[in-house]
């Protein structure tokens, strides 16, 4: 085993760049000749354009061209990668999304017009003289208003603000209904998923090229999926066929979903260079994030849980409002409905469920997936309301899980959710749990607590995601527009050093690193022989990036695949040099060996005689090394956990802190230990900061009232103690060739309710008689429900 | 447009700026030095820090013009004279410190001026020395790991409570 093979704790190698400025993210790169874009951007919600003259502004100094949606007849609407089909058969809704406002506008921050100048401060200041008039019209912010008969409409070309009517399983309804009825226990709970804005912490920016000699564009854009950004946008959106269009994500300062969808800037500066003939560049600030990035989350739920008289689940429901925004982007529909069903169940054995879902559009920020998009609304529902079933019924909180749970003998177990949990063990993991987290200390510590003033909670959240996107053939029937796959391409050089082509992207997640481990280790060579390259479609073949947990899982499988192909054909050299069969040839430590002999020959030689084809089996191989491979997974992956946090909570003014908060998952097999801890503190961070601090709020006028960071609170560092977390309980994934499951949205899908239900229970030991409370949890929230009940 | 002169890492260097530019354009733009990011437009995320004759300052929030003659650090005089990472940055990565690399700049300026300040915080002053920067990758967890590191104290000592 090389000492930088799967499972060993390397140092990250992107970080040497990162660490000393040399990072190359899109901003940084300026292009010879290149000119500025400011968008003129709607500062009412809904309304109506009745004057939009450019003239005076592209008369001011500096001014190559003011752009409107006029300059984009030729093009489509920005898509939508699903189609949603709605109970009673019929498609889901899909309005135009236009690149520039068509006469009409629909969010605040609604792109009207682009000024091109020579410099950004000159297109600035152009935009001040675009004379723009807007007839304000009613807004809708609310969705049951919004879905209300005579709501103001958002779109002329659909029926009303109702994108789609979903039901999943909907063959369970009649099976759910008749649960409840029978049922010795009914809980229910109302709530809210908080509205989030993923505040990545890089802006969005991006630069157009165009080519005129060759036809040829360029786009350089903080994109988590440069392939998808190719397709949709060029040959669906502005009519460019792919191979007349490069997409190049460089250095990518996060994305947590805010980066995978295709954008109206993105559009709008790949045209504009055509337009002007100079590169345009565009870089949001930090306020024009706020209005422009996809938002997250924004679910009203109420959800009910049927049990018998020994709290065992027999069924839940819920009716859900999904907000939308105002447009579709790219996996609008999908993740409240696919992303959001199918794990609603979590890990337990509830014999049947159905969740009812409805998209609205309202006069907000489009809505998207953000972090575990749909996955963390439905662990949310789900353990908040086992919480409150477990307090009705005098149930201890492990105890109620534990008796659901699908047992470690049940895998793969069948869900009512029309998914096969291929393997877990959710029990060992609950174990680790009370173990790391010291729960028999617990009732010390809360008196502990108690002597000083303070009320003391223990929260549970156990949890089961389906991500590792996705197999195709069933993400196909169930209405997706594309499948879910991934590709690499392993090109060994003739010296014996390897680029890996990944179609995934890394934006903080550390693939340079990894995915060499996984090559070094099939190999046994150092890591060192291995760079990965990915983010530019014009180098890496084609793939669908990275979001939903997919890259070790998919991406990796097919690097682990290609260099499976890799290995086939060197051990048919070397038994070509070694005068043996290939059948015969054993490879370790970088050396292909004759089984059973000393007679071996190393990597460099092989790579030599691949590319120097002196002594070679002509006839029947080929020359070179290099292999390609296409990976489409048989099967989500079912990345699970355990997680509880401990709040104090100070009475006299509602102020939450969280003391400890331990995670036990189980991620599959673990490529590298130190980077997945990092993806469990990173998304455990991201889930406290939407229980306790964020949230994005609109005034009745579909203002931004949350419109920056002195408005949105964001954890940090002094919000939050160290965490505990735990990847030891592994079952391994059972259909991809590496055992994964992924880690990347674990820590926010399964902390947020644990964060809750630990407040829940400390007000509950103070006496309070708390039922319902919506995140984020500010002091102010906290102290009202004290005093409210 | 009037001009600046100010050394940065050591080197002179100098250029024309407006009244309105701000240091971390004059360094990004007007020097090519993009090793100091920007992460917000109102002085919040710490992305920019920079050291003004050895005072951590966000340059979105400074007027290069106003610094003439200043002694500015960057990310990029971090390095040891062999170009090998300094102290901090190396620490940084040797506890996973960094993901996506976009706050680290600052977080890097930010945990060395608080070293100079205080050569052995605890993890506590630690946490709020950082309150200026905010980091969306790593929940802080392995910051304070790292600059407990830097610090020669022991990095274990990171926990609940
Ligand atoms: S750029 Fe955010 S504080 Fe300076
Ligand atoms: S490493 Fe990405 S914001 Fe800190």
């Amino acid at each position: 085993m090389p000492k930088d093979g799967i499972g060993a704790p390397m140092k990250r190698r992107e970080d040497l760049r990162f660490l000393a400025g040399d990072g190359r993210y899109t901003d940084d790169i300026n292009l010879h000749g290149q000119a500025y874009v400011w968008f003129l951007r709607s500062d009412v919600a809904h309304g109506r354009i009745t004057r939009l003259d450019t003239a005076a502004a592209a008369a001011m100094p500096g001014v190559l061209r003011v752009i409107t949606a006029e300059d984009f007849a030729h093009a489509g609407g920005m898509i939508t990668a699903w189609q949603v089909t709605n109970r009673d058969g019929t498609p889901q809704a899909e309005p135009k999304h236009p690149i520039l406002a068509e006469g009409k506008v629909r969010h605040i921050g609604e792109p009207i017009a682009g000024v091109v100048a020579e410099t950004l401060e000159q297109a600035r200041d152009a935009a001040e003289a675009i004379e723009l008039e807007i007839e304000e019209l009613p807004a809708v912010v609310d969705m049951a208003a919004a879905l209300a008969p005579g709501a103001p409409k958002l779109h002329e070309d659909i029926d009303s603000n109702l994108c789609f009517d979903w039901g999943f399983v909907d063959d369970n309804k009649a099976k759910v209904d008749a649960a409840f009825e029978s049922a010795h226990h009914v809980t229910t709970l109302e709530l809210v998923n908080n509205r989030c804005v993923a505040n990545a912490m890089e802006p969005r920016a991006a630069i157009g090229l165009y080519d005129r000699p060759m036809d040829h564009y360029t786009l350089y854009t903080t994109s988590q999926n440069p392939h998808v950004i190719r397709l949709v946008m060029g040959t669906f959106t502005l009519q460019i066929p792919e191979h007349k269009l490069r997409v190049v994500a460089p250095d990518v300062g996060g994305g947590f979903g805010s980066k995978i969808y295709n954008y109206n800037e993105e559009c709008f500066v790949t045209h504009a260079a055509k337009l002007v003939g100079r590169p345009v560049k565009w870089t949001a600030t930090r306020s024009e994030a706020f209005i422009s990035d996809a938002q997250g989350r924004d679910h009203v739920t109420k959800i009910q849980l049927a049990l018998d008289k020994d709290g065992m689940f027999l069924a839940f429901r819920t009716e859900t409002m999904a907000n939308l925004g105002a447009y579709l982007r790219l996996f609008a529909t999908v993740t409240p409905t696919y992303l959001h069903g199918p794990a609603a169940g979590g890990p337990y054995r509830t014999p049947v469920a159905h969740v009812h879902v409805k998209g609205v559009f309202t006069n907000t920020v489009p809505v998207d997936a953000y972090r575990g998009a749909g996955r963390p609304e439905g662990s949310y529902q789900l353990e908040r309301v086992v919480d409150k079933a477990a307090r009705e019924m005098g149930i201890d909180q492990a105890e109620i899980r534990r008796r659901n749970f699908v047992k470690p003998e049940e895998f793969p177990y069948q869900t009512p959710m029309a998914v096969v949990y291929d393997s877990g063990n959710y029990h060992a993991t609950l174990d680790k749990l009370l173990e790391l987290s010291d729960y028999a200390g617990f009732a010390k510590r809360r008196a502990e607590s108690e002597a000083r003033g303070k009320l003391r909670g223990f929260g549970f959240s156990t949890w089961v995601e389906a991500s590792g996107l996705a197999p195709s053939r069933l993400i196909g029937a169930l209405g997706a527009r594309a499948g879910l796959y991934e590709s690499a391409t392993v090109r060994v050089n003739p010296t014996g050093g390897i680029s890996v082509l990944t179609g995934t992207h890394s934006h903080g997640q550390g693939h340079e690193t990894v995915f060499a481990q996984i090559v070094a280790d099939k190999l046994g060579i150092d890591a060192g022989l291995v760079d990965i390259v990915h983010g530019d479609s014009d180098k890496t073949p084609f793939g669908m990036g990275t979001y939903g947990s997919r890259s070790a899982a998919v991406g990796g499988s097919a690097i682990a695949k290609a260099t499976d192909k890799i290995i086939a054909k060197a051990k048919k050299i070397a038994a070509h040099l070694l005068e043996a069969s290939d059948a015969d040839i054993e490879v370790a430590d970088g050396k292909f060996t004759v089984a059973g002999t000393d007679k071996a020959v190393d990597w460099a030689t092989i790579c030599l005689t691949a590319y120097v084809p002196h002594n070679y089996p002509m006839e029947t191989l080929e020359p070179g090394l290099e292999e390609t491979a296409f990976y489409d997974p048989a099967n989500f992956v079912y990345p699970a956990g355990a997680y509880g946090c401990e709040v104090e909570v100070d009475p006299d003014t509602g102020a939450v802190t969280v003391m400890r908060f331990v995670a036990a998952d189980d991620f599959g097999v673990v490529l590298n230990p130190v980077v997945v801890a990092g993806q469990q503190h990173g998304g455990i961070a991201q889930g406290i900061s939407q229980a306790l601090l964020e949230h994005t709020v609109y005034d009745e006028s579909g203002q931004l009232v949350s419109g920056s960071l002195m408005d949105y609170a964001i954890l940090r560092a002094g919000d939050v103690p160290g965490f505990t977390v735990d990847h030891s309980c592994v079952t391994r994934c059972e259909h991809n060739p590496l055992g994964v499951k992924g880690c990347g949205e674990a820590g926010a899908i399964g902390a947020p309710p644990a964060v809750v239900n630990a407040v829940v229970d400390a007000l509950q030991a103070g006496g309070y008689g708390i039922k319902d409370i919506d995140m984020p949890l500010t002091p102010s929230r906290v102290w009202a429900a004290m005093h409210e009940g | 447009m009037p001009k600046v002169a100010m050394r940065v890492n050591g080197r002179a260097v100098s250029g024309e700026v407006e009244g309105r530019t701000l240091l971390v354009q004059f360094l990004r733009e007007g020097l090519g030095m993009t090793g100091t990011h920007v992460g917000c437009d109102t002085s919040q995320c710490g992305a920019c820090v920079v050291h003004v004759n050895g005072v951590p300052v966000k340059s979105c929030t400074a007027f290069a013009l106003d610094l003439d003659g200043a002694e500015i650090t960057t990310i990029e005089g971090m390095a040891n004279a062999d170009g090998s990472l300094g102290r901090v940055q190396q620490a940084f990565q040797d506890h996973h410190g960094l993901q996506c690399g976009f706050c680290t700049p600052g977080m890097v300026m930010s945990a060395a001026a608080l070293l100079a300040e205080n050569p052995t915080p605890s993890e506590a002053e630690i946490r709020t020395y950082l309150e200026g920067n905010i980091c969306r990758c790593t929940g802080y967890h392995n910051i304070v790991k790292a600059v407990l590191a830097a610090s020669g104290q022991d990095p274990a000592t990171i926990a609940a409570e």
